[in-house]
């Protein structure tokens, strides 16, 4: 379906058959449903193949290092509240290389959407485990298999009280785009843990896997938190859909002193402080 | 009768958490009111209670804006104090001492009954306000500048602490008047001092920093880069700065980089190791040509070092810091008109070539309080942000190598900026020569930056046979070091900018017949960097690496022996 989001003649690096394609054409419809304008819009993303997202759309992007999106998202909303952002990623970017912000975005609670590519693999190293491959997988670096234990990010973010928590998986375009619309509107940080198939270095987590080890949570009330965290640290099979959502955070940029009186984008404020500057030098006088 | 004559250094001496700090900003306040001249600058330890922390108050006749060894007047505030400065006393240094603390001591010392004299007004709390009392009462500073600041300082506690307080300075002062049976102290009092600022280099560097139109600030804190940080936090409110502590020095280049990138003049302030960790986000300005911001503030490596303390060795890094080649501009400022016009200029230059600018300082330099002139009427800072249209171009190739820089959501362009090697548009290419001319215009922009480079400022004679150069904070003390030489053929030469070096460099040192570079580290860095861009070498050089800064009068005696 056609996109205003669509742009033409761009070489895309992405295997075919990958799982990022699926995701492009989802976030690109839910952003037309949402009749949010390219102009408004700002990806920020690291490095890897989910990172080359933006670069397939149209809109402003701010492609940055790899695991660094999330302190770079969440200081471009901060300059500029009007700004709908989006730092979306991978697996190993989000949840290994940026663990620590990973963990300090959910305390500052941005009004930022949080997507994370999780193919369970790293593809543009050709292969090697990251935090969410499951054990006993083998690679060229973890030869024997891996034998650590997968990174949960929904509990741990349900544990922190992020505002807003879902999974999906790029199988299933329809339900997708209902949870990143539900995302991208949430007021507040909103993770949304994407799960989608590496054709080319992920022989176990195929798209078959995804099919058999997935379900739709039903029946479960997202602002109860408690029920959210049982149903993230459940074993087996990975549970789609929201998990939970906390409309009672401040988000960050509101709470800054620079945004308190005035909503204005900082570049578009005087640059002329001499009154303010006068004041305070003659405070040391 | 020992005689003070127109500079008095004063050393205070005692355990962290002992109140030194309280003497420190209560004696300067009443200093600079009564009109007298005033320097301070500490040494600390990496404590939070205990060891020994000291302080040199300078008061002068004539502004003295640096450190010296010598001590006349010594407080050691407890017996590790006395031990801690012990080899900087010498026959003439007066000691004031509390017996009843200190016991005996091998060095004659006039007793001042501190803590027993706190006592009897309400609690040894009162000590410190005594021993300011004792500082001023030797000046004859007249005491309604000490009222006037006791009550400032203290009227939110009430009236009763207000009136202890001013009655520990009356003993203070009585006590003086018994010391100056024997000591003489002849400094007089300055006009323009009512004019001038007391202000510490971080908060110089924090002035030009809003001056320069600074509205974001992202750090983790680290001594000595904490204080900038400190100042922009405080005054965020008044002047609409986002302020946040990021969860690590990584997460704060990286915000810094993303607020630029949305419009914002962003600042970074750290130390040495936290810098180190900046590293990859400094390449990353560079490459999407994001304007940025770095205040280091040095103290001695590697690793922790000394964390308290100060040195300049952090050059090298801050020279070749980040991956792969781009422009960069360095700022060293070394007195307080400089922090804050080399701070303003910084976010200047950094916006216009949209590349990372560092500040370097260090520690000696940013916990200093000098008495300043004050700055009227700053440039206000011009912002070189376009509105975008349909056909922008994030990386447009231009003549100077500067693409007009768009914003996200101001116009109707889209503003693409990515680490990644890109074309104009701003996607990832890996075209032969697309990469080429992209590198090129990237480095073409040193172009500009050189020719705004600012020029070394020759303090001296310039019919000079010998040149001392220096960079950074080490510039007010060998303008003394200077004065004591009293060499007509010897003249210093300052750099306030250390990269790119002004062109007119090799012209002042080619004038020299010796040329001695001093510098606080142990190999010479700047000594190097002149060498290479210049291919002039020095004749001799004096280093200092013990974390200490250099003494002008320690300096002179080793500048008259290689002169």
């Amino acid at each position: 379906m056609a996109s205003i989001y669509d742009i033409q003649g761009i070489d895309n690096a992405w295997c075919p058959g990958c799982g990022n394609h699926a995701i492009l054409g989802v976030l690109k419809s839910a952003l037309d449903e949402l009749k949010i304008s390219p102009e408004n819009l700002l990806m920020v993303s690291g490095i890897g193949q989910a990172a080359k997202l933006p670069q397939y759309m149209k809109g402003s992007y701010f492609n940055g290092l790899h695991g660094r999106a999330l302190p770079a998202a969440v200081a471009a909303k901060a300059s500029n509240i009007g700004l709908t952002v989006i730092a979306e990623s991978g697996d190993g970017d989000m949840y290994g290389e940026g663990g620590n912000h990973f963990l300090a975005t959910i305390r500052r609670n941005p009004d930022i959407t949080n997507i994370v590519h999780n193919n369970m693999i790293y593809g543009l190293t050709k292969g090697q485990a990251s935090p969410t491959s499951s054990e006993g997988i083998k690679t060229n670096i973890q030869v024997d298999g891996v034998f650590e234990h997968p990174f949960n990010p929904l509990a741990v973010a349900i544990a922190m009280n992020a505002s807003f928590v879902a999974r999906a998986f790029s199988g299933d375009l329809e339900q997708t785009k209902e949870i990143l619309k539900q995302a991208i509107q949430h007021k507040g940080y909103a993770l949304v843990d994407l799960l989608h198939p590496c054709v080319s270095f992920n022989k176990f987590n195929t798209f078959q896997w995804f099919k058999d080890n997935t379900y739709y949570i039903e029946n479960h009330d997202i602002s109860d938190r408690n029920a959210a965290f049982a149903l993230a640290i459940k074993e087996g099979k990975l549970g789609l859909g929201i998990y939970y959502k906390n409309d009672g955070r401040a988000v960050f940029e509101e709470q800054l002193e620079s945004n308190k009186a005035d909503k204005t984008p900082l570049y578009k404020r005087s640059a002329d402080r001499n009154a303010k500057l006068d004041k305070l030098i003659k405070s040391y006088i | 009768m020992r005689i003070f004559k127109d500079d008095v250094s004063i050393v205070l001496c005692g355990e962290a958490g002992a109140g030194i700090q309280t003497v420190e900003n209560v004696v300067s306040r009443i200093f600079k009111t009564a009109g007298f001249n005033l320097f301070t600058s500490k040494e600390y330890m990496s404590r939070v209670r205990g060891g020994s922390n000291s302080t040199q108050l300078r008061v002068s006749s004539n502004p003295k804006n640096c450190y010296c060894d010598r001590i006349d007047i010594f407080i050691p505030l407890d017996k590790d104090a006395f031990k801690h400065l012990y080899h900087r006393i010498t026959d003439s240094t007066v000691i004031l001492a509390d017996k009843d603390v200190i016991g005996e001591i091998d060095k004659p010392f006039a007793d001042i009954p501190l803590s027993k004299t706190a006592k009897e007004i309400g609690g040894i709390i009162y000590s410190n306000i005594i021993a300011s009392g004792i500082i001023l009462g030797l000046f004859k500073a007249d005491f309604s500048h000490f009222e006037k600041i006791i009550k400032e300082s203290f009227s939110k506690k009430g009236e009763d602490i207000v009136a202890n307080n001013i009655a520990a300075g009356k003993k203070g002062y009585e006590i003086a008047g018994n010391i100056l049976k024997e000591v003489q102290i002849e400094v007089k009092s300055d006009a323009s001092l009512s004019e001038k600022m007391l202000i510490s280099g971080a908060d110089l560097l924090g002035l030009g920093a809003l001056a320069g139109g600074c509205d974001f600030i992202a750090s983790y804190p680290m001594t000595p880069g904490t204080g900038f940080f400190a100042f922009l936090a405080k005054n965020q409110k008044e002047f609409s700065v986002a302020v946040e502590q990021a969860e690590d020095e990584i997460a704060a280049i990286n915000m810094a980089l993303g607020a630029s990138y949305a419009g914002a003049r962003s600042v970074v302030s750290t130390s040495g190791g936290g810098f180190a960790l900046m590293c990859e986000g400094v390449s990353l300005a560079a490459a999407t040509e994001t304007p940025v911001v770095i205040h280091v503030a040095q103290r001695p490596g590697p690793a922790t070092g000394l964390p308290t303390r100060t040195e300049q060795a952090d050059l090298d890094l801050v020279l070749h810091a980040g991956h792969g080649e781009f422009p960069r501009a360095i700022f060293a400022p070394g007195n307080p008109a400089d922090c804050f016009y080399m701070a303003q200029k910084a976010f200047d230059i950094a916006d216009k070539y949209q590349t990372p600018v560092f500040i370097l300082s260090d520690q000696y330099l940013t916990d200093s309080i000098f008495c300043s002139t004050s700055f009227d009427k700053p440039k206000i800072p011009v912002k070189h942000i376009v509105e975008t249209d349909s056909s922008y171009l994030r990386y447009k190739i231009t003549p100077d190598g500067v693409s007009p820089r768009g914003v996200p959501g101001y116009g109707a362009g889209f503003v693409c900026a990515d680490s990644d090697e890109h074309d104009e548009t701003g996607r990832i290419t890996e075209s032969e020569n697309t990469r080429k001319a992209m590198h090129e215009k990237r480095m073409k922009k040193l172009d500009g930056i050189l020719n705004e480079a600012i020029e070394p400022e020759l303090i001296g004679s310039p019919d000079y046979k010998n040149l001392i150069v220096c960079w950074g904070s080490t510039v007010e003390t060998l303008k003394e070091a200077l004065e004591i030489l009293n060499d007509k053929d010897t003249a210093l030469l300052y750099f306030k900018q250390v990269f790119p070096l002004h062109p007119k460099t090799s012209e002042y040192l080619k004038k020299a017949e010796k040329i001695v570079f001093v510098e606080n580290n142990f190999s010479g860095q700047f000594e190097s960097l002149v060498f290479k861009q210049t291919g002039i070498k020095a004749t001799g050089y004096i280093r200092k690496y013990d974390g200490l800064p250099f003494s002008a009068d320690k300096v002179a005696e080793e500048l008259k022996k290689i002169l």
